[in-house]
């Protein structure tokens, strides 16, 4: 079985702090790690290698620094990565984002899955994952709790969704994105590190890849960013100690009429 | 300029609650560019009075494929169905909620019909002059808000929160025409076999379309203390929420995290009890319409951000608040 993980690279948000002056975050110095999300999509494919026998191939577009979460996915478990890098595509949302994925994925042949993060903590849109989807034609099945099966060419999973879980099974090749309840992420290991830091990983460019020049990076993204604004911060903030008997009976009636003030109660 | 649309979405026959909400988005585009507001159903079982009940709550038409095979949402059918319906009458707007079917259906049929689309949009507005549709979403977290628009290509597609909007009261006096198109079964896609639906035994929640959040957090110390967020969230007709911190220790399911990792919610009230507002919980609540904090530290983080805080222990607090709701509601009886 053939294995793609699409990992983005993005800014680590753990320790992001917040500029009090402008309210904005502060990114510079931010260290730049694997989507956290995506190590879930890591973490399930490694398991499929371990339980039915795979070959996995981390791919990430960015810039070349990306080439470092690439040797983290190998550090965990993959046994490649390709690394999708070209000035053109930059600015990219994500339509050309997908585009420019899906010829990548192409590029590299045939496979049976593609595991993707749920979405990526810095764009936030989860949109990749089932554009790609829709650019290879195959099916779908986004936020992706548990993978039941695998059995004769198909999948059998359950889906997160708002009625409880969705039970469904779909052929290879499909794309699926995970969500956190699917896996513990593994750490990567010592001999990962060693492999991944002599390994040799691809880089695909405008140069060498099929494309449509129309559809790349800002030029080819449908979307266009008009403005960039800092929320106002209009909360009135009220705040009531309850410390003492005394205190905290007066603010719970206090909370009682803020609700209803506010027309919850 | 061409119809705006709006996304209905359906259960067993019952239109969800995001189906009314997007309708009052779509209402104001609509009148803003003087051209008809349309409320789109694909799904199965929905009947002629509740079809009507789209058309009271703002559309002045609906269109609605419906068929028992259509009956589970599977992204490839819906999107070859939707996408026939975009090419026979080529909208200016499409607008779904951010549900798990919206988020997948819309970036698929985003890419087929090569159109812009933007995630989670909290406002939507249009451009003087050029008709143009404004969408404005929050970035990193919440901590910025970015306008974004799709100047040449259509549709131009948004996903919205749910309860991010308020639904318009129903008007039984509004008319309007419901078409009923018949699904094109050469339209269906065969690959993908839904079997069925796993609910969690006891409270299985629908944290993104409840109006009341009452969340937990490590502060609550172990797994039993959810009871008593439980019992306040049943008194208030909410729905329970967590942090990692609480999931990943097993005081709560998955399904009731919040945050960066878990879900982004918009309710009119949430509630954080023994939560220190880490930057990536923060980014779950932030579009919630008031917050509330409950938390012995007087420097936590949610306090901050919250329309009203009290610092205190929880243990004391939460009874306290418990009893006073309880004493009302038997007041009322
Ligand atoms: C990549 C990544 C993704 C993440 N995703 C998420 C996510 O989706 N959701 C999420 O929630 N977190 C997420 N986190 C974790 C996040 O950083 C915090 O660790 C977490 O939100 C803290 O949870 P907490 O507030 O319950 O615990 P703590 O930070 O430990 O806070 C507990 C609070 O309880 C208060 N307290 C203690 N005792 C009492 C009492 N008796 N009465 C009242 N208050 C009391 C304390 O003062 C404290 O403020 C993520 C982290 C990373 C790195
Ligand atoms: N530049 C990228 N390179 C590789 N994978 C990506 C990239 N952007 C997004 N993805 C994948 O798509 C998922 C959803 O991302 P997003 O739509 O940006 O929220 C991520 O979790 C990744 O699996």
């Amino acid at each position: 079985m053939k294995i793609l993980i699409p990992i983005k690279q993005v800014p680590e948000s753990s320790n992001v702090k917040m500029d009090p002056e402008t309210g904005t975050v502060i990114r510079s110095g931010l260290e730049s790690v694997v989507n956290p999300l995506d190590l879930y999509a890591l973490e399930t494919a490694i398991r499929l290698k371990e339980s039915c026998g795979a070959e996995l191939t981390a791919i990430s577009m960015g810039p070349p620094q990306a080439m470092k979460v690439l040797k983290e996915a190998v550090a965990m478990g993959c046994d490649h990565g390709v690394l999708i890098s070209d000035r053109k595509f930059g600015g990219a949302d994500t339509w050309a984002t997908s585009y420019t994925l899906s010829q990548a994925i192409r590029k590299l042949g045939d496979f049976d899955l593609i595991i993707a993060g749920e979405r990526a903590t810095d764009g936030d849109t989860a949109q990749v994952g089932p554009a790609i989807a829709a650019w290879l034609d195959v099916p779908v099945a986004t936020y992706v709790s548990k993978i039941s099966e695998v059995k004769d060419s198909r999948i059998y999973l359950e889906r997160l969704v708002e009625e409880g879980y969705q039970m469904l099974s779909m052929p290879f090749p499909c794309l699926i994105t995970v969500v956190k309840e699917i896996a513990v992420p593994r750490l990567p290991t010592l001999k990962g590190k060693i492999r991944s830091r002599d390994m040799e990983i691809p880089v695909f460019t405008s140069e060498n890849m099929d494309l449509n020049p129309d559809f790349l990076g800002l030029k080819g993204s449908p979307t266009k960013v008009v403005r960039i604004n800092t929320p106002k911060v209009t909360r009135s903030g009220k705040i009531v100690q309850a410390g003492d008997d005394e205190s905290l009976n007066a603010a719970a009636d206090e909370f009682v009429v803020f609700l209803e003030e506010k027309g919850i109660l | 300029m061409n119809e705006v649309w709006t996304l209905a979405e359906q259960h067993n026959g019952q239109l969800k609650a995001v189906s009314f909400e997007l309708l009052s988005r779509g209402r104001a585009l609509a009148d803003k560019l003087k051209v008809p507001l349309v409320s789109v159903l694909i799904g199965d079982g929905v009947d002629e009075s509740r079809l009507r009940e789209l058309i009271e709550r703002g559309a002045d038409k609906v269109y609605a494929v419906q068929d028992p095979k259509l009956s589970h949402f599977v992204c490839e059918t819906y999107a070859k169905v939707l996408g026939r319906l975009i090419d026979e009458h080529k909208p200016s707007i499409l607008l779904a909620a951010a549900t798990s079917s919206g988020r997948t259906l819309m970036p698929y049929t985003a890419v087929k019909a090569h159109a812009g689309l933007t995630a989670d949009c909290t406002e939507l507005d249009i451009e003087e002059g050029t008709g143009n549709l404004l969408q404005t979403r929050p970035a990193i977290g919440g901590n910025i808000m970015a306008t974004i628009k799709t100047p040449d290509h259509r549709p131009q597609m948004a996903t919205v929160r749910p309860k991010s909007s308020r639904p318009l009261a129903r008007d039984a006096s509004r008319t309007g025409t419901i078409t009923k198109i018949p699904l094109d079964e050469t339209l269906l896609d065969q690959r993908v076999q839904v079997t069925g639906y796993r609910k969690d035994a006891e409270d299985f929640v629908n944290l993104e379309e409840a109006d009341i959040v009452i969340a937990g957090g490590r502060g609550l110390k172990k797994a039993e203390n959810f009871g008593m967020i439980r019992k306040l969230a049943d008194t208030l007709g909410g729905a329970v929420g967590a942090t990692r911190e609480a999931v990943d220790r097993g005081w709560m399911g998955y399904p009731h995290q919040i945050g960066l990792s878990g879900k982004t919610i918009s309710p009119k009230l949430y509630v954080g009890i023994g939560i220190s507002g880490a930057i990536q919980h923060l980014a779950g609540i932030k579009t919630s319409e008031l917050i509330v904090s409950i938390n012995s530290d007087p420097d936590a983080a949610l306090h901050k951000l919250a329309d009203f805080g009290i610092v205190g222990d929880a243990f004391q607090v939460v009874p306290a608040i418990q009893k006073r709701l309880d004493q009302r509601k038997r007041e009322d009886q």
